[in-house]
């Protein structure tokens, strides 16, 4: 899997956030937009894409976007 | 657990029965939510409207209603009902049992065997397999299954994660042997590990009723508000349970059974919300005109929602013989998946109180 697809498949979960604001080190829980809702469409977007079943924990414990994919890459 | 199968016995008629006051759940909560917010919330859980009770009314007044009208309905002899099970985990007393109470409303005779059942959201489809199993017993004529919640009871307004998504409901269902029914099946499954995920963890007797487990509290993060006797929800990992384990079940169930999927008429899921619901059906590649939905109109109303939206969605396409795929998730962590062969059942007016 590959950082840059799993940053647009990220951003494709937001509405109102400009595209330009997913990089590798965004810290995508202090985004304004970031709820426990998006939360959710981040855990069926990994299911989908990449057949992983993220956790609360997982998705709690990532700072960044790139935590986020390196923790989806660890289970695949 | 391993499958099981039943032979001809099932539900014969059905009756639900909701409360009459609609939430317009766009404009709830506005008091303390932004409209904005609000909107964002309900389009996501896709409950445009759901049924709440008043203060004095209780998910076995709903479940009266509706049997009441399932007795008038279908002519049924009182003195024949030899079982009645009332499940729900909003019972009206700590005791004694509510069903052993609706024995006395319902004019059922003492020679009618009555207990209670406390299971959540996957409830139905248990409470099913027990009666289907007791049935199975010739000394049990007919059997009564009534299944009511007033979740609305339940959870803090003041907690987005569950504010916007519980309604209300009841359903009386009659059970009986007949030959034409054939085999049912059903795989029923529990994961206590799991308890935490959906808790109201104060007012039992693990944590009992006092001044500390009424207390508001701010919970989270984002501001949510709720005490200790209310219903908490980990929507996360309750979403990651239902994605694992509800897609693994029905294929297992259908493995064993040798059942295909597409010759089965209907296939009814506890209506959590619209976004799960979305995604299974989605994840499953199941055909969504085989799909009947309430939860835009009555919510989520935990083990009530699959026999209420058979009830409100399938009244008048459940003529002659009908086979459902059944799919519940939920609290405990519990699930369960069956399938399960109806007969010109009878479906009755949902009834509004």
């Amino acid at each position: 899997m590959e950082l840059k697809d799993f940053i647009e498949n990220f951003a494709a979960q937001f509405d109102d956030t400009d595209q330009s604001e997913f990089t590798p080190e965004t810290e995508f829980k202090a985004l304004d937009e970031w709820s426990s809702l998006t939360a959710l469409s981040i855990i069926a977007m990994v299911d989908e894409e990449y057949d992983v079943a993220l956790k609360g924990d997982d998705v709690k414990k990532a700072e960044t976007i790139e935590d986020l994919f390196n923790t989806v890459k660890s289970k695949l | 657990m391993p499958i099981v199968t039943y032979k001809n016995v099932g539900i014969k008629a059905l009756a639900a029965c909701v409360p009459s006051r609609v939430i317009d759940n766009y404009h709830y909560d506005l008091d303390i939510w932004p409209e904005e917010e609000v909107k964002k919330v309900v389009d996501k859980v896709g409950v445009a409207e759901r049924r709440f009770v008043d203060d004095g009314t209780c998910a076995s007044d709903l479940c009266f209603a509706a049997a009441e009208r399932l007795i008038a309905d279908n002519n049924i002899d009182k003195s024949e009902i030899d079982l009645l099970v009332f499940l729900s985990q909003t019972p009206d007393y700590r005791m004694p049992a509510t069903s052993i109470l609706l024995q006395n409303r319902l004019g059922l005779p003492m020679s009618t065997m009555a207990f209670d059942i406390s299971l959540g959201c996957s409830g139905f489809i248990s409470a099913l397999s027990i009666v289907y199993s007791m049935m199975q017993n010739n000394g049990f004529r007919k059997a009564l299954l009534l299944n009511g919640e007033t979740r609305s009871k339940v959870y803090s307004r003041k907690d987005r994660r569950e504010a916007f998504i519980f309604g209300d409901a009841g359903v009386a269902a009659l059970i009986e042997r007949d030959e034409r029914f054939g085999e049912s099946h059903f795989s029923l499954n529990s994961d206590g590990s799991r308890g935490e995920l959906i808790m109201i963890p104060g007012g039992g007797y693990r944590h009992m009723s006092s001044a500390e487990t009424i207390k508001e509290k701010v919970v989270d993060e984002y501001g949510n508000v709720r005490t200790d006797e209310q219903g908490r929800m980990n929507g996360a990992d309750v979403f990651n349970f239902v994605i694992v384990e509800v897609p693994k079940d029905i294929k297992r169930l259908l493995a064993a059974t040798g059942e295909d999927i597409q010759k089965l008429d209907y296939y009814v899921f506890h209506q959590a919300n619209a976004f799960i619901n979305n995604y299974i059906a989605k994840k499953m590649k199941l055909d969504k005109e085989r799909i009947p939905w309430t939860i835009q109109k009555y919510g989520n109303t935990s083990s009530v929602s699959v026999p209420l939206t058979i009830a409100s969605e399938l009244k008048n396409k459940m003529a002659g013989e009908k086979r459902l795929l059944l799919s519940a998730f939920g609290v405990g962590m519990a699930w369960a998946t069956a399938i399960v062969p109806f007969v010109d059942c009878k479906i009755s007016d949902i009834v509004e109180i």
